[in-house]
């Protein structure tokens, strides 16, 4: 379980990116949080800086656009889906559950 | 429309034959490379892959198996096309092979520009996946020292990469300063100083004279300029420009001004010929940007199957380049007179965004290191340049 912020720190719209290996971006989109591999799956540019609309990230280098609910791309040039992590929050704090990036530190 | 052949197996070519099969095109599709690999992506090329970052090619690839599969098109890679018979729609492919097709798309792309002369053992350019592979087996065998002839977004990107790779490094631009002409004086003398930044030596003003090279062993030993300075060098990269590969057009009764000239549709004054990606002069400007490469493939489809142009392509350019692990964007129709106005960040830190500016108006952006605003800018200059269709 990886902590990531107070949810108070991360108002509706806005995505933080937690150094884990690989890292992860986690959003508060549409009333949710999600957390997903922040790298695109296309080329490299993190999809934390992308752009949020609904369920949908659209990376900010080639406009690739992902589903956060799945991972699942929804447009070219990404043609490989991104990891879906669960996202808890305990007394206001966000955490991000992911075994593989335990290892790797977050922020 | 029953067949149609698309000539050039690249990002373009690829983007073409998905739009095709997307709007409902179930006929004959061929697609003719004269590469030997399925369609890849290369603007790795000259960053990732030359670093040894992402050594492995698959994760080039622009299609899966699946999608490959998806497309069901006959592929004939490996394969040139040498000449076009408008009237009888016939394209010449070498080998003395014909293709018989009711519409074609040229897609054939652009071949770097190289010095004259002969290009001595060592000396580079930088286009395709051999060409990448080539020069990284030479910057893998232990530092050199490594000459880039053109300070533009590929000698740039090349330099850096080699400078990665632990390489002594000198950058040679003909011009004053690079990349003045995509970002103006101010911005390009910013994104040239990530050079010194990292060691990496930029020589501006002065032009290449000749390659010294060996004499027996014809390998290259350095690159004499213009002004009588002689730069030792183990390794020249050339990156100097492209030229559209239109030679095969020519004698075709096509119109060629650098490049296949085509309505801003992309359609050629043959309405069953359309021109996209770098090869393509689309109303008068041809754009060697991927981002244009697959919005004009998608736009000049639909017109081919249409019979003429019902759609014009007129999306905001942009580019970008990764150089220094600095991400360099750029969105926007700038002049010459526009002044940038730096809104956000430093240009000290390499960390900004600059608005170009006409008039009190924005009309292009510039970002260092700052993708979010970057993005948003960006999509905010799109809409304020596009009538809004339905």
């Amino acid at each position: 379980m990886i902590p990531v912020c107070h949810l108070a720190d991360l108002p509706a719209g806005e995505s933080v990116r937690i150094d884990t290996a690989p890292p992860i971006a986690v959003f508060h989109a549409d009333g949710q949080l999600y957390a997903i591999d922040d790298t695109c799956t296309h080329q490299d540019a993190s999809l934390a800086d992308g752009w949020l609309e609904g369920c949908l990230v659209e990376c900010p280098l080639h406009a690739a656009s992902f589903d956060l609910r799945t991972g699942a791309p929804t447009c070219l040039p990404a043609r490989r889906a991104v990891r879906t992590h669960p996202v808890t929050v305990e007394d206001g704090m966000i955490y991000v559950h992911h075994h593989a990036a335990e290892e790797g530190t977050a922020a | 429309m029953k067949s149609v052949a698309v000539i050039g197996a690249s990002l373009a070519g690829l983007y073409a034959a998905r739009a095709l099969r997307a709007q409902g095109f179930d006929g004959r599709l061929v697609i003719v490379g004269e590469e030997h690999h399925r369609p890849y992506d290369r603007p790795p090329l000259s960053k990732d892959f030359l670093t040894g970052a992402t050594a492995d090619q698959g994760q080039l690839a622009l299609a899966d198996a699946e999608e490959i599969a998806e497309l069901d098109a006959e592929w004939l890679l490996g394969t040139r096309a040498t000449g076009l018979d408008l009237h009888g729609r016939t394209v010449l492919l070498d080998g003395g092979r014909s293709l018989a097709t009711d519409g074609v798309v040229l897609a054939t792309g652009a071949t770097p520009r190289r010095l004259p002369g002969p290009a001595p053992t060592g000396t580079h350019t930088l286009r395709t996946l051999e060409d990448a592979q080539a020069l990284r087996a030479e910057l893998t065998r232990g530092p050199v020292r490594v000459v880039v002839i053109g300070g533009g977004f590929i000698g740039a990107e090349v330099a850096s990469s080699c400078a990665r790779l632990g390489h002594d490094v000198t950058v040679v631009e003909a011009a004053p300063l690079p990349l003045v002409p995509q970002l103006g004086d101010t911005m390009a003398g910013i994104c040239s100083a990530l050079h010194a930044d990292h060691g990496v030596t930029l020589l501006t003003g002065t032009g290449v004279a000749r390659l010294h090279d060996g004499g027996a062993g014809n390998r290259v030993t350095g690159v004499e300029l213009a002004d009588g300075r002689l730069l030792p060098a183990e390794v020249v990269v050339i990156g100097i420009g492209v030229r559209p590969n239109t030679a095969w057009l020519e004698g075709s009764g096509l119109p060629l001004d650098d490049g296949v000239c085509c309505d801003a549709g992309g359609v050629t004054p043959q309405p069953h010929i359309v021109a996209v990606g770098d090869v393509a002069r689309v109303d008068g400007i041809r754009a060697e940007h991927w981002t244009s490469a697959t919005e004009q493939a998608a736009v000049a489809a639909q017109n081919l199957l249409a019979g003429g142009t019902v759609a014009t392509h007129r999306s905001l350019p942009y580019f970008w380049s990764d150089q220094y692990g600095v991400r360099i964007q750029f969105a926007g129709r700038r002049l010459p007179t526009d002044t940038p106005r730096i809104v956000e960040g430093s240009p000290d830190d390499r960390s900004f965004l600059a608005c170009y500016e006409r008039d009190g108006r924005t009309t292009a952006v510039l970002a260092l290191n700052r993708p979010r605003p970057f993005m948003r800018l960006r999509r905010e200059l799109a809409r304020a340049t596009q009538p809004v269709t339905t």
